[in-house]
């Protein structure tokens, strides 16, 4: 069996052409990981530059109004550039530094990851390109002024459904293009090994900091964390340290999209099967002949057909549950914690908040909830505007 | 290993050309195969389109595109190629992606392939560290899985060739598939480091588009391989693609000798 396996998922199918950057990727990776110098630059950077550590706020009026289990918020969209990105960015962006790369490429579907990656690599002074699908170009206007703003360079990627997948398959693209120079900083738990494994270790610093915070505040591990996923990569760093703690549900909340009973989604657990695709093996939405689903979510974020092999092994084992979350269901969330909390939630982070929504009132006082924002709303705005029938200019 | 596959590279240097299955039709994809044969071509490479080709270039992707709008599923290119055995005896090998072969089941696949008269599998996503859950069933049913090497390959080259069975598919070029003003890779080089390991053919492709650079790479290996410069004429010709494709296959053959 190949390299970086989660149960019978994950591996590394990718070109040939690709193989020996994932490996001087990998070897890397070893060499820094417990290299004090490394860590020590990376938590500066994630403390001074990113605002870390960011706040895990409890939520008292939306507690109260839910009338069941405390809920507490981890603020990821606290962040700088505003969601959970920017953790994996660093760290990524650190070790292609020390690789001796000089350029960055990046794929982003709502543009948080590309914001992140275009802001990184401006402080670094690194050539950043970032691929972005059409339809996810109009949808996130302000993402893409933001990346350009930052002086990247933003292709639009028109093949397939011109969303995540494609511009993930458009940057892959480009790294067998040119390779010597060029990192590509893929910012989900996805694709090939050894990227599942290097994007959860730089996002677990959420589930870390859940833990130091919570046994804080309460003295307590929590009854339940969440999170939403798309290809999963706050989810993996919110449930991360607490897998061996048995007694804590992991939650990641899937985007159903129109719903799972629809054509119209994105619900990959829910809906997907095994397959092979973006440089891994997991769950993926395709159909009998194993052609890729273009799958549908008002959140550009969670817009995607697979789910990180880490997550889908979490499921096999039965340790995570995944929901399916519609996009009315998001969009209220997004309108009610903005109201109750004076917290405006990405689209993303909002079927999260949907689901503890759901969840919440069922739970006993005595139990605790975490529910990470994986990032803050600023960027859709206009679009939940249109989907209430406002039109905004942007 | 595969004895039609052996046999495509006894007949000089090997023209293999690419088709995607479907575009535009099925029908035409027989008659192309046809046409390809009497041509002078020694092995065809047929694609099974697949949805999100991430090593093709825009002809490609969009040859892809085109075929799936058609409808085209993986049963019905069985299908042809059962017809296509009636009437000919050409090397063939199917070109796809991974999940094509594995959501219809691995050996369900192969065996079928096997059955229908396919002599080999070609999937530009299963490098060599993931290639044996796809290799080993190919052995127990015959087929070649035909192994790549690119040219940031390097010293994996050895590793790589040691297991090829059939050919060894020599990327010419980073990047994806389509044609390129020149190659500018050290081919050779890589020639030699597969012929240094073992005694199999080396086929290059990724960017040959004219007889001038077919010429050029098949005088440093065993053959050429090309695939975009005839979905191209597909695209330009339709439905009346098949003697424009014969045409320029004769000139290829030709070319390299």
């Amino acid at each position: 069996m190949s390299k970086g396996r989660f149960g019978k998922h994950g591996g590394q199918y990718i070109p040939e052409t690709l193989m020996n950057a994932v490996i001087e990727l990998e070897e890397a990776y070893d060499k820094y990981k417990n290299d004090p110098e490394f860590n020590a630059e990376l938590t500066e950077m994630l403390n001074e530059y990113a605002g870390r550590p960011s706040r895990l706020y409890y939520a008292e009026r939306m507690t109260k109004d839910l009338g069941g289990a405390k809920v507490y918020l981890k603020r990821e969209d606290l962040n700088h550039t505003g969601a959970h990105k920017i953790n994996n960015v660093i760290g990524q962006m650190l070790l292609a530094k020390r690789m001796g790369k000089t350029r960055v490429i990046a794929e982003t579907g709502a543009g948080q990851h590309g914001v992140a990656t275009a802001t990184v690599a401006a402080m670094m002074g690194m050539e950043c390109e970032i691929f972005m699908g059409k339809e996810d170009i109009e949808r996130q206007a302000l993402n893409v002024y933001r990346m350009k703003l930052l002086g990247a360079k933003v292709h639009s990627v028109t093949s397939g459904t011109g969303t995540l997948k494609d511009a993930v398959s458009e940057t892959m693209r480009e790294w067998t293009n040119r390779i010597d120079d060029t990192h590509y900083v893929l910012g989900s738990v996805m694709g090939p090994h050894p990227f599942p494994t290097i994007v959860r270790d730089f996002q677990a610093v959420i589930s870390k900091e859940i833990k130091e915070q919570m046994l804080e505040k309460e003295g307590r591990l929590p009854d339940v964390v969440m999170a939403c996923v798309g290809g999963g990569s706050n989810a993996i760093g919110t449930f991360y340290n607490f897998i061996e703690d048995e007694n804590v549900r992991l939650i990641g909340c899937e985007a159903a999209g129109r719903g799972i009973h629809t054509n119209e989604t994105a619900a990959t657990i829910n809906v997907g099967k095994l397959g092979i695709f973006h440089g891994m093996k997991s769950y993926f939405c395709q159909d009998e002949y194993g052609q890729i689903a273009p799958v549908y979510s008002i959140s550009a974020g969670l817009d995607y057909p697979g789910i990180g092999p880490e997550h889908a092994d979490l499921y096999d084992k039965g340790r995570a549950e995944y929901v399916a979350i519609t996009d009315d269901e998001a969009v209220d969330a997004f309108e009610y914690l903005s109201k109750t909390e004076g917290i405006i939630p990405a689209i993303e982070s909002s079927h999260a908040v949907a689901y503890a929504k759901k969840i919440v009132p069922t739970l006993p006082k005595d139990q605790i909830v975490v529910v990470t924002i994986s990032g803050r709303g600023d960027k859709d705005v206009a679009a939940i505007a249109r989907y209430r029938g406002e039109d905004l200019y942007e | 290993m595969n004895k039609k596959i052996k046999e495509a590279f006894q007949n000089g240097k090997a023209f293999i050309p690419f088709i995607t299955a479907g575009d535009p039709s099925l029908e035409i994809t027989e008659k192309l195969v046809y046409a390809m044969e009497a041509a002078g071509a020694d092995l065809i490479e047929i694609g099974i389109p697949f949805s999100d080709p991430t090593a093709e270039g825009p002809v490609i992707q969009e040859a892809n595109i085109r075929a799936l709008s058609n409808g085209i599923t993986t049963d019905d290119v069985f299908h042809m190629v059962e017809k296509i055995r009636k009437n000919s005896e050409i090397p063939l090998v199917f070109m796809t992606y991974a999940n094509v072969v594995f959501s219809y089941g691995t050996e369900r696949f192969i065996k079928r392939a096997a059955e229908i008269g396919m002599d080999g599998l070609i999937l530009p996503d299963v490098p060599y560290e993931e290639k044996e859950e796809f290799d080993v069933v190919c052995r127990k049913y015959g087929l070649d899985f035909i192994s790549l090497i690119a040219p940031t390959s390097h010293e994996r080259i050895r590793m790589v060739a040691k297991e090829a069975q059939g050919f060894v598919y020599c990327v010419s070029s980073l990047g994806v598939t389509g044609t390129r003003s020149e190659i500018t890779t050290d081919v050779d080089s890589m020639v030699k480091l597969v012929k240094e390991v073992g005694d199999i053919p080396v086929a290059v492709g990724f960017g040959i588009s004219n007889p001038e650079t077919a010429k050029k790479m098949a005088e440093v290996s065993d053959g050429a391989i090309v695939g975009s410069a005839i979905v191209k004429l597909c695209a330009k010709y339709g439905e009346d693609c098949v003697e424009p494709v014969g045409e320029f296959v004769r000139e290829m053959k030709l070319a390299i000798g």
